[in-house]
């Protein structure tokens, strides 16, 4: 289909389901249920405001400081939100803490919860039926895929999110960051070490 | 420290602008009380379980695909965007494209 074709002579035809969400989107507008300009708005939050950094920032405040860390773990929602993030899919926030004896990872076998305040939108693994389907059956193997080898004695817990609990996983804090800001720390922390499928970066 | 640290390119949030506009449109939805989003997501996990049993769902468009499909009837259910309507308008916006001039701005006719 020759769509970069600049002779078209009509405009360019978006695919079949991007007209059906005009027409949802239209019909809605018309009846006073949604406005353009929110959406718009709701976009670029997710787009460029709401990602992976926050859940990075706190994490690198566990890191550095004992008290805020073990607020966290006795209850995350409250202690996030006094940082500023809160919101939508947030509302019950749980932190769970890797330790050289467990090791976390989480899921939504169901569907795709996860906490857009720390994290944004999950990558399209994290909502594919290979991942949902086997993170619960075979942990250690789709760790392995990630790259992710744990020793031994570590053992795997996994973690099954709900519209209601959204988990995040405290990655522990790499060997060499002694004497780091917060700001460097932060640096080194992976979205998919928030998620148990992945490590931070190893300090440079 | 310096600054060395790669870091691999980020991965567009969303793929395609429908992906991000019916995600939009579905949030703005929640926020207004037209739905609790757990009952978002008890339709949604049905979706996702009906479309992933003839092929696994690869969480990229497929899965904006079944977020659509959701909605729909979500909103079909409720009365607010009949399945009439949202047909109607669906051709609407195709013949607008397909008889806008390349370059110009489509609108609804």
């Amino acid at each position: 289909m020759p769509h970069d074709d600049h002779d078209h002579p009509h405009a360019l035809l978006p695919p079949e389901p991007a007209l059906r969400v005009k027409a949802l989107e239209t019909i809605l507008t018309r009846k006073g249920l949604i406005d353009p300009a929110a959406l718009d708005e709701i976009i670029d939050t997710y787009q460029n405001k709401i990602g992976p950094q926050n859940g990075a920032r706190v994490v690198a405040k566990a890191w550095s400081d004992p008290a805020f860390k073990a607020a966290l773990l006795e209850d995350a929602t409250p202690v996030v939100a006094d940082l500023g993030y809160y919101g939508r899919q947030g509302e019950h926030m749980v932190v769970v803490e890797n330790t050289p004896a467990q090791h976390n990872m989480v899921v939504c076998t169901l569907c795709s919860c996860y906490p857009w305040p720390l994290l944004g939108i999950p990558p399209g693994w994290y909502k594919s039926d290979a991942y949902r389907a086997r993170a619960v059956r075979e942990p250690r193997k789709v760790l392995a895929e990630f790259g992710v080898t744990l020793p031994e004695g570590t053992s795997v817990r996994v973690w099954d999110s709900t519209a209601e609990i959204r988990y995040l996983v405290l990655p522990m804090r790499p060997e060499g960051t002694d004497g780091m800001s917060e700001d460097e720390l932060a640096s080194l922390v992976t979205r998919d070490s928030m998620i148990g499928t992945g490590f931070p970066r190893v300090a440079s | 420290m310096n600054n060395c640290v790669t870091h691999t390119a980020p991965e567009p949030v969303f793929d395609q602008p429908w992906h991000a506009q019916v995600f939009a449109v579905t949030v703005a939805l929640n926020e207004a009380g037209r739905f609790a989003w757990s009952d978002w997501a008890a339709r949604f996990a049905d979706t996702l379980k009906r479309n992933g049993i003839a092929r696994d769902l690869d969480g990229g468009d497929d899965y904006f695909q079944a977020w659509l499909e959701t909605l729909e009837d979500l909103l079909a259910d409720q009365g607010a965007a009949p399945p009439q309507d949202v047909k109607a308008l669906h051709r609407a916006w195709e013949d607008a494209y397909l008889t806008t001039p390349h370059g110009q701005p489509v609108h609804l006719r």
